[in-house]
């Protein structure tokens, strides 16, 4: 289990101070493929780097397993670093070893003999699925075999975590998602929890159990996946969540409404409806459904002519059946 | 003066030089190298921070580069005595080309050790590796191409040092140079000894960039 207990961590620049993060308090449950999402500048990489205290928090504690790495002596800090393996957006491989050294690296290290080092290696790179590419130099391979590799390097000391910093950023969408299945593979076949750190919604839908929302340095929101996913409370989650739709409403001359809703409704025709209980006809601008654990989830931006009584109808229809909606300014412009 | 006689003479000439520069170059690195490594790890980025270290090697380093090298082998004679029992001949000229090139070796060392990638070193970091084992294992054979490079700029500059001894009495292609060019205006003896000179250095130039091109993991091939 990893814990973070009230971590703060203040950039001090030479004009300004930048609180990167702000009194965040996290559990990370064994076992789990626990996602931090948010958008750019939030935090991720620096909550991320305070988890292995490549980043040292200006306040706050950091549990690893009941113990506390932000008391530890440098030295001791090296053991407990090697129960946590990390891979990062750039691979990060040295360049002038081959894959087998650059999997032996971390064994070297810890002071594993050298031939027993190499065969641990060689394990990794089979399940990597790079035995083959043993010899090459980083510079012979793609960036999903660098990612591969580092994963293998990761895993080398046998850790229990292995945070992953925007891994799959650099790589495309196929090779992402062969990385994640391979991460998955890892969290199921050797139980190794794993911290994905992303700002793309469709990582964390497709590996992650549990996700927490970072925003300007504050989880705003946490829980299972399904939860947060399918009912996000703030705002901004809804919005980073569910992107609104680009729409040119200069020719909007109604009202427009978001609708928001999960999939205990999905089977019910909305709109029909709406249509039917408002007598007035109701205009769709767009519409986007994911799929969460099985379930559709989707967002509908509905125009409804300005005519308040309808507009009073539906809204009463809309709660009725429990889904969420927001009244979008669609004149003005 | 024969063709023979110069000939032997310029070998003989060359040999010193080489005995000289590989001989300095060799000292040098074996001093510059922890000085290079101790001037990065202690900068404001680097992976043991201690300002007040990094200001003072700092500047120790700046004042020494910044002596000509004419002068400092002048100013260091007494100090070259004590260390080679004379201020004259290839041993003692070896001790000032080392005191002058220890500074300016250790900064190369510095800038090439630099070029390496942040990433990877934080990635060592997160591994669990330990300051020492992020210098032996990671920085210096990951900046081995650059610290190569680095080399062969230093055995060039060295050999014009060494020419430069020539004037206090060191041995070498530069003595014979200043000798019978400068002292007895024979200046086709001067050439002969430049055009050696640039051979030489032509010579090492290829030899380092060869091995650079051979050893370098970032070229594919
Ligand atoms: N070493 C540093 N010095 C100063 N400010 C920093 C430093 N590292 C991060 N910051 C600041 O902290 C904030 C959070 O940065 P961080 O890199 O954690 O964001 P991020 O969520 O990982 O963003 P991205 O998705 O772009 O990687 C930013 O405002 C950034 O400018
Ligand atoms: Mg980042």
């Amino acid at each position: 289990m990893i814990r973070l207990e009230q971590v703060s961590k203040t950039f001090h620049l030479k004009s300004r101070e930048v609180e990167a993060l702000k009194q965040i308090n996290l559990t990370i449950e064994d076992g789990s493929i626990f996602g931090i999402i948010g958008s750019s500048g939030a935090g991720k990489s620096t909550l991320v780097r305070c988890l292995n205290l490549l980043e040292r928090p200006t306040e706050g504690k950091v549990f690893l397993d009941d113990i506390e790495l932000t008391a530890l002596s440098n030295g001791r800090l090296r053991k407990e670093r090697r129960k946590i393996g990390m891979v990062f957006q750039q691979f990060n491989l040295l360049a002038q070893r081959n894959a087998l050294k650059n999997v032996c690296y971390p064994l070297e290290i810890a002071g594993v003999p050298g031939n027993q080092a190499k065969e641990r290696a060689i394990e990794l790179l089979k399940l990597v699925g790079l035995e083959d590419r043993m010899y090459n130099f980083p510079a012979q391979l793609s960036g999903g075999q660098k990612q591969r590799v580092a994963i293998a390097r990761a895993l080398a000391t046998e850790p229990k975590y292995l945070l992953c910093d925007e891994a799959t950023s650099a790589l495309d969408p196929n090779t992402t998602n062969s990385i994640l299945e391979l991460l998955k593979e890892i969290n199921e076949r050797l139980g190794v929890t794993i911290i994905v750190i992303t700002h793309e919604m469709k990582v964390v839908e497709k590996i992650c159990t549990q996700v927490a929302v970072l925003n300007e340095g504050e989880v705003i929101e946490q829980g299972s996946v399904q939860e947060v996913f399918l009912s996000p409370k703030t705002k901004i989650a809804q919005e980073m969540i569910y992107p609104k739709p680009k729409y040119d409403n200069r020719n909007f001359h109604g009202k427009v409404f978001r609708l928001a809703f999960g999939g205990q409704s999905s089977s019910e025709p909305i709109v029909a409806n709406l249509v039917l209980k408002c007598q007035t006809p109701v205009n769709i601008l767009g519409a986007g459904t994911e799929d969460i654990g099985g379930k559709a989830y989707g967002q509908m931006l509905l125009e409804f002519p300005k005519d308040e009584a309808a507009i009073a109808e539906a809204k009463k229809y809309l709660d009725s059946i429990g889904v969420h909606y927001e009244e979008e300014d669609a004149d003005g412009i | 003066m024969e063709f023979n006689q110069l000939v032997a003479l310029l070998w003989k000439g060359s040999l010193e030089t080489l005995y000289m520069v590989l001989t300095s170059t060799l000292c040098s690195y074996v001093a510059g190298i922890p000085l290079g490594v101790l001037l990065f790890i202690t900068d404001k980025n680097g992976i043991c921070r201690c300002r007040p270290v990094n200001l003072v090697l700092g500047v120790i380093v700046n004042l020494t580069r910044s002596i000509p090298f004419i002068i400092l082998l002048i100013a260091i004679l007494p100090f070259t005595r004590a260390v080679a029992g004379t201020t004259i001949g290839t041993n003692a000229t070896i001790v000032p080309l080392v005191v002058a090139a220890i500074p300016f070796i250790a900064r190369m060392v510095e800038s090439s050790l630099k070029e390496v990638d942040q990433g990877v070193i934080e990635a060592a970091q997160a591994m669990g590796s330990s300051p020492l084992q992020i210098i032996v294992k990671v920085l210096l054979p990951e900046a081995r191409p650059s610290l190569l490079v680095g080399c062969t700029i230093a055995f060039a500059t060295l050999l014009g040092y060494s020419a430069m001894a020539g004037f206090t009495g060191g041995g070498g292609l530069g003595a014979i140079a200043i000798n019978y060019g400068y002292y007895r205006y024979q200046a086709n003896i001067m050439w002969a000894t430049v055009f050696v000179l640039v051979v030489i250095v032509q010579v090492f130039q290829e030899l380092g960039m060869f091995i650079v091109n051979k050893t370098d993991k970032r070229i594919r091939n």
